[in-house]
């Protein structure tokens, strides 16, 4: 299995001399297995740059949305793919208790927001996930919801050689007195139990977190809290603040990393760099 | 060890804040936290019991109504709740497990999630006559 990043940027797209090095563009990831299928997660805007990049033939794109934050939906309607009648897009996503998942796209695929209605897209298909499994092609896919605002899931992608958790917003910590706590009663626990390789949200600092709990994501230090309890055997940091440069990335990083002193390697997520599992 | 649904990972942390009696079953009606007010009038500390099956709990807790009749335990307001899916409430008499009786009322609700997912049950309770 190979990963590649796409994008990383939490919350909103943040390009600029002093992003260019981790990227500025919101989470996008792609997962190719050994056999040549692929998966694609989360539309960031990211996603363009991947679909334009992808070679002609296929004829099924799998894109799994954790949720329906802009950050990570606002680069679908730029993915080529979604527009060649030839391809089939299947999209995954949750629904909430009161919306299907088409309901809720339709809210920013369609006008004032976004000029083209999803009902114009060719070859769509929508799938809704909460707690649950798939098979995609040759990749064996577990979703569950996660402690983040609004109904959100990560993902747990095996197969036969390795394991992929991918948890870009995901705020465990929340009301935990003394994070982390059991494993049992810890959000995204089962996703990321004994992964390969755990991308995981790691947006604030701890003084930042401080002002900002409950808003769903984590501090870098709650990442690598998490990762050690999950017993992961690798772990990359996503969904950087969009005020963290790449100077703040590197310090920040460092200074995590040397206070927690995880058994297993850590590095900050950046756009371009590909993971061999 | 199965991680919770994160509907009931996080109906914990908010009753681990706050000040009223909280007890929390899974649909199999397994007891799988109570919060620290409702310690007080359990006699015990979660910590100490840990989780336990749903006779045992409905047994532990000795419930009588006001003659001192011990009650059928299925007609307890949280035995009610997970097997009617709805809310339910009652006035009875417990023995905590530190051995002091008190008369308490309680509330169940159950815990039903999307997509039909049943997650079990709360019930909040307290002893009326003792504020």
């Amino acid at each position: 299995m190979t990963i590649t990043i796409w994008g990383v940027r939490g919350s909103v797209a943040s390009p600029g001399a002093e992003t260019a090095r981790y990227g500025g563009n919101t989470s996008c990831v792609e997962v190719r297995g050994a056999r040549g299928g692929m998966l694609v997660l989360d539309a960031g805007t990211g996603i363009r740059r991947l679909g334009a990049s992808l070679p002609g033939g296929f004829r099924r794109v799998d894109v799994l949305l954790t949720h329906l934050h802009m950050d990570h939906i606002q680069g679908l309607g730029f993915f080529a793919p979604l527009f060649d009648a030839g391809i089939e897009t299947h999209l995954w996503g949750p629904a909430s208790a009161a919306l299907d998942l088409r309901s809720r796209l339709v809210r920013y695929f369609s006008p004032p927001l976004f000029p083209v209605h999803l009902r114009d897209v060719p070859g769509l298909v929508l799938h809704e996930v909460s707690d649950g499994v798939a098979d995609v092609g040759e990749f064996h896919v577990r979703s569950a919801l996660v402690c983040h605002p609004g109904p959100t899931v990560g993902y747990r992608i095996t197969t036969a050689n390795a394991t992929f958790t991918y948890l870009p917003d995901h705020e465990p910590a929340l009301g935990v007195p003394s994070f982390p706590g059991e494993p049992d009663w810890t959000s995204g626990h089962a996703l990321a139990a004994g992964a390969d390789l755990l991308l995981h949200d790691a947006q604030y600092t701890d003084a930042e977190y401080v002002d900002r709990a409950g808003w769903g994501h984590s501090a870098i230090a709650h990442a690598l809290a998490f990762a050690r309890l999950a017993d992961v055997k690798r772990l990359v940091t996503f969904h950087h603040d969009p005020s963290h440069d790449d100077a703040a990335i590197d310090r920040l990083t460092a200074e995590a990393v040397a206070a927690a002193k995880p058994p297993f390697p850590v590095t900050a997520g950046a756009e371009g760099a590909v993971f061999d599992l | 060890m199965s991680q919770k649904p994160i509907e009931l990972i996080l109906t914990r942390q908010l009753a681990t804040y706050l000040a009223m009696p909280v007890f929390i079953v899974d649909p199999a009606g397994t007891l799988v936290f109570y919060n620290e007010p409702a310690e007080r009038i359990l006699g015990r500390r979660f910590e100490e019991t840990g989780e336990m099956p749903v006779d045992e709990w409905s047994r532990a807790f000795a419930p009588t109504d006001d003659a001192g009749a011990p009650l059928a335990l299925e007609a307890l307001p949280l035995r009610v709740t997970l097997a009617e899916h709805r809310p339910a409430s009652g006035i009875f008499w417990i023995t905590g497990l530190d051995g002091v009786r008190r008369r308490i009322e309680t509330i169940a609700i159950p815990l039903l999630a999307a997509a039909g997912r049943d997650l079990g049950a709360l019930a909040i309770f307290w002893e009326p006559w003792a504020r």
